[in-house]
């Protein structure tokens, strides 16, 4: 049950990163959710992933919408503060929460319910308004919690556990994240952690607006034949574009990497998208490019995996607002309030 | 001529013209220079829910003695649309004046036996000046103006000098406008008799040092004082201005020195769903957040405000109210979302509510609102309406107090945490309903907390039991029950009389009731008031009910939204508690409120006091 707070016992063995915290630190809550549903493993990789960028744990906000995939924020980086909003309204509640504290790092946790039906206009506005931050949907083409409804990103075509065929087409939240200006586009697969774990860290590096789609079957109503967001149908379908490895910004960790392998995309805080490809041709900074190459996968019913879209020099929300370099919340009535001698002048110039 | 209304600084004039012909800046100058001379003017406009063509109105009323309300009647009518002459000619007092376009003659059956007629040939003056189609129409505007000015003894000095501020470094059209008003002026003194229209302005010193503001205006600089860093607003008819306004304010007073950057974000958001969602955002976040709108968009945001309430994120949603339901009368006024407003949400919600009266409270209680939602840690409603939002009204001056500093409520630091104090998020330590939070990253190891919607333990855990449910249940009620403390008092005004009466009212009721006391007191009508003016209602609201036979209760919707409140507030008999309604979509007048009141005090059978006593 999510009442249940782990045991905080460490084992003294347990290897501690560079901010002086163990793996352990990163986890959360005891999951709730189905033995072996895919949400699981991807709270597992966003733990590596924090646990990997020597992150501290209380800079973390976390927030999600409503839905199965929407409570795992409970289980991931226990120390920091979450927020479970309204069905499909996280978008809105992170940019308020961003606008606030320009300085901590925000992770969104949403469903394909929550993002793609009931909350597609808000997915799409947060992606053009550059929050900065890391949007995750655990994407399992159903309705998890309300039991097994299909939900807009299920497949024209796909069977329902129930054996309905799904009449209507599908959202693909990559292509409309790439669409809308999101400037980091990626999609994984829950079950294949050495692409995921490198994609999360990249996107929480990125400086603005990073987008995840991950496909997380459902165990309780999608992981069957008809289902294509199934572990077999995501195996058998899955075309990786390219692997990555993300590395910081430290000069000495380049040199490490033999040249002429792969392609390293560097972004604008120094850190490096290095990407081993697959595809040959694959540019993941060509947006156009990845456009086309999504589609072609859509029409070939291909889950193209991997770096889709990356733009290294993203700005974000607070730069096109011009704030200012301090978080808003951190303002205080001496900064804020102009004080009885400017209500002085504006009283007379309303005479 | 018939017989003519005579008075001296209280009169109504009403401007009747076509919505696009840029008579609004003409109308709100003539109201201005009245203003300068000294007297109270209080103007309002009564547009339609268009752009181009359709009727529009600004009446000016100009009342030495300071009434702010509506009177109701008119004294002079300026009739520019010929659309709507005759309901225009229909609504002047007997012996009262109609003003018109003498260009085109009109036959005599347009006109009434009992008014004064003053025609002014405006587009044949306007032709034989100006050859530009749109100088035409604009400069017809201030030609009435001008002409008006010679009837009715207005300075022109007073106008020519509102002309040199407002086209401040615009020498061209300085002198363009002072040319159309003297074309006006001359007009008026070669052909018309001054002293047969016997409403004047005399120079008088009534206006002291209050101030002429939109209440939009008031509430947007109210949030830049309250110290919000965070708008986040959808547009919608009237409060659309006051986002703008906030954005004018910050613009101003809220840049940094020395980088040039914004100590403030204005999000448009892409609906009222979001905007609401990034106020409760950034408030959780702890900076203060505001929001604006009127009832279509408070019915989108009902999810997430039952969501603030419930897990107790505070949030300022200044509410301007038009007329319901649904898109009803965008650009009329009414009070008729306090039902929406105060139980927004499903299952067991409640909420502050503010009543600002006028600008000057508009100011006051945005400000107020922010400290109150991080005190109460709830969203706190501030209930204006297009009466207060979108006119000007003269109010007293805005007052800061240099000491004051922001009341950020029950935040637990990092340094109380590190001390062991202990932290529940929502543990009522002090037993007023009110838990400690903390900001998300506050601490490495301690304070943080899970926020959702859905029950929880003091300690935030996820928790369905029933005893704890009802736990919390109860500390929120302990929590409205403090806000009824907290929260702006009502104020009383007894009658010099001792009286079985009472009257409650709010919000921009309160200049026309103010009037309207004064009528009953004079015909011997003796009535304690109450203006409310805030909800969670007060104990002292509930004294003052008991203390009277009857309490008339006055707003502006059908169903007696307020009324109805009170009922389930207290323990009451209904049939203590006359309605007084008035909901047409334009602001309540002290003569209804008088005339409904007398009638109903006659409906009782009253025996005065007085007689009753002796
Ligand atoms: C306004 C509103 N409507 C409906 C619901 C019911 N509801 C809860 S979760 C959910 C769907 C979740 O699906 P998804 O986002 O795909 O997440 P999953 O459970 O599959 O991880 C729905 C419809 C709700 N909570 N709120
Ligand atoms: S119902 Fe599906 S999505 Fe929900 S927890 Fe179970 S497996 Fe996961």
């Amino acid at each position: 049950m999510t009442f249940i707070a782990k045991p905080r016992l460490h084992h003294p063995s347990l290897v501690k990163n560079k901010a002086g915290f163990t793996r352990r630190d990163y986890e959360g809550a005891v999951s709730t959710l189905c033995a072996g549903c895919g949400h699981d493993s991807i709270s597992a990789a966003i733990i590596q992933a924090c646990y990997e960028l020597d992150i501290l744990p209380h800079q973390v906000a976390k927030l999600s919408g409503i839905g199965c995939s929407s409570k795992a924020p409970t289980y991931f980086v226990g120390a920091s503060h979450g927020f479970n909003t309204v069905h499909g309204r996280m978008p809105s509640v992170m940019t308020g929460a961003n606008l606030a504290n320009r300085d901590l790092i925000y992770m969104g946790v949403s469903g394909d319910g929550d993002s793609a039906s009931i909350g597609l206009g808000q997915f799409a506005h947060i992606m053009r308004r550059g929050v900065n931050m890391t949007y995750i949907v655990m994407n399992n083409g159903v309705y998890g919690l309300t039991k097994g409804q299909f939900s807009a990103t299920a497949d024209k075509g796909s069977i329902s556990k129930k054996g309905v065929a799904n009449s209507d087409s599908s959202i693909d939240l990559v292509s409309m994240a790439i669409l809308m200006g999101a400037t980091f586009v990626g999609r994984s697969f829950s079950g294949d952690k050495h692409q995921l774990v490198p994609l999360i860290k990249a996107a929480m590096m990125h400086k603005g607006a990073a987008f995840l789609d991950v496909i997380s079957p459902c165990v309780a109503f999608n992981n069957h034949a008809g289902s294509t967001k199934s572990y077999e149908y995501v195996r058998e379908h899955n075309e990786a574009l390219n692997r990555l490895d993300f590395i910081e910004g430290r000069a000495e960790i380049i040199a490490d990497y033999a040249p002429g392998t792969a392609t390293t995309v560097q972004q604008h805080d120094g850190s490096l998208l290095r990407l081993r490809k697959l595809g040959e041709d694959y540019d993941p900074s060509d947006k156009i490019a990845a456009m086309k190459r999504v589609q072609e996968g859509l029409a070939a019913g291909e889950v193209v995996t991997g770096l889709l879209y990356v733009d290294p020099t993203p700005t974000d929300l607070h730069a096109n607002l011009n704030t200012v370099d301090v978080p808003l919340n951190s303002l205080q009535t001496a900064d804020l309030c102009p004080g009885p001698q400017a209500l002085d002048r504006i009283n007379a110039s309303l005479r | 001529m018939p017989q003519a209304i005579t008075a001296v600084n209280d009169f109504v004039v009403k401007f009747a013209n076509v919505n696009g012909s840029g008579s609004a800046s003409a109308n709100e100058l003539f109201a201005r220079a009245i203003l300068r001379m000294g007297v109270p003017v209080s103007p309002r406009n009564i547009f339609p829910s268009n752009i181009q063509g359709l009727p529009t109105w600004y009446e000016v009323r100009i009342t030495e003695k300071g009434y702010l309300g509506r009177r109701g009647g008119v004294d002079l009518m300026v009739a520019m649309n010929p659309q709507t002459w005759a309901e225009d000619v229909k609504e002047i007092e007997p012996g009262g004046y109609l003003f018109y376009d003498s260009t085109k003659p009109m036959p005599s059956s347009a006109f009434r036996d009992d008014v004064n007629v003053i025609g002014v040939p405006l587009t044949a003056i306007c032709n034989a000046t100006y050859t530009d189609a749109r100088q035409r129409q604009l400069f017809k505007n201030i030609i009435y103006v001008g002409a008006l000015s010679v009837l009715l003894d207005i300075d022109p000095k007073e106008i020519e000098r509102l002309f040199s501020e407002q086209y401040k470094g615009k020498e061209k059209l300085l002198d363009s406008n002072v040319k159309a008003l003297q074309l006006g002026r001359d007009w008026a003194a070669q052909h018309l008799d001054a002293d047969a229209v016997r409403l004047k302005v005399r120079r008088a010193d009534a206006v002291g040092d209050r101030i002429f503001v939109e209440g939009n205006n008031a509430a947007a600089l109210g949030a830049v004082y309250g110290g919000a860093t965070v708008c986040a607003w959808y547009p919608i008819t009237p409060s659309s201005s006051l986002a703008e306004a906030f954005s004018n304010h910050c613009k101003r007073l809220r840049h940094d020195k020395e980088t040039g950057k914004a100590k403030y974000a204005i999000v448009q958001a892409e609906d009222e769903l979001a905007s609401i969602g990034m106020v409760i955002g950034a408030a959780w976040n702890g900076a203060r957040a505001f929001t604006a709108t009127s009832g279509p968009g408070i019915s989108l945001m009902t999810e997430f405000i039952g969501l603030a309430y419930f897990a107790e994120v505070p949030a300022v949603i200044v509410n301007v109210q038009r007329g319901g339901p649904s898109t009803g009368m965008p650009t009329r006024t009414q009070q008729s979302d306090l039902f929406s407003c105060a139980y927004a949400s499903n299952g067991d919600t409640k909420h502050v509510l503010l009543f600002p009266e006028d600008p000057r409270e508009c100011f006051e209680f945005t400000a107020e609102a922010l400290d109150l939602a991080d005190r109460l840690q709830t969203p706190i409603f501030v209930m204006t309406d297009l009466d207060i939002g979108m006119n000007h009204r003269l109010c007293r001056p805005f007052r800061w107090d240099e000491q004051r500093v922001f009341d950020r409520g029950k935040v637990m630091t990092a340094e109380e945490l590190e001390a062991g104090k202990t932290f529940g998020r929502y543990l009522d330590v002090d037993g007023d309903g009110i838990p400690f939070r903390t900001y998300p990253g506050t601490h490495p190891t301690k304070g943080s907390f899970f926020t959702r919607g859905t029950t929880k333990n003091e300690y935030a855990r996820y928790s369905e039991e029933g005893p704890v449910y009802v736990r919390n249940m109860e500390r929120l009620q302990r929590k409205f029950a403090t806000a009824a403390r907290i929260a702006p008092q009502p104020l009383r005004y007894s009658s010099p009389k001792a009286t079985r009466y009472g009257v409650i009212y709010f919000g921009s009721t309160s200049p026309a009731m103010a009037e309207a006391l004064d009528h009953l007191e004079a015909d011997g009508h003796h009535v304690n008031a109450l203006r409310v003016r805030s909800f969670p209602f007060s104990q002292a609201v509930e004294d003052f009910i008991h203390e009277h036979d009857k309490v008339f209760v006055v707003e502006q919707n059908r169903d007696g939204q307020l009324r109805s409140m009170l009922m389930s507030e207290f323990t009451l008999d209904a049939r203590k508690l006359v309605s007084v309604l008035h909901y047409d979509g334009t602001p309540i007048t002290a003569r209804f409120i008088a005339a409904d009141i007398a009638k109903k005090l006659g409906q009782f059978k009253v025996v005065s006091f007085d007689k009753a006593a002796s």
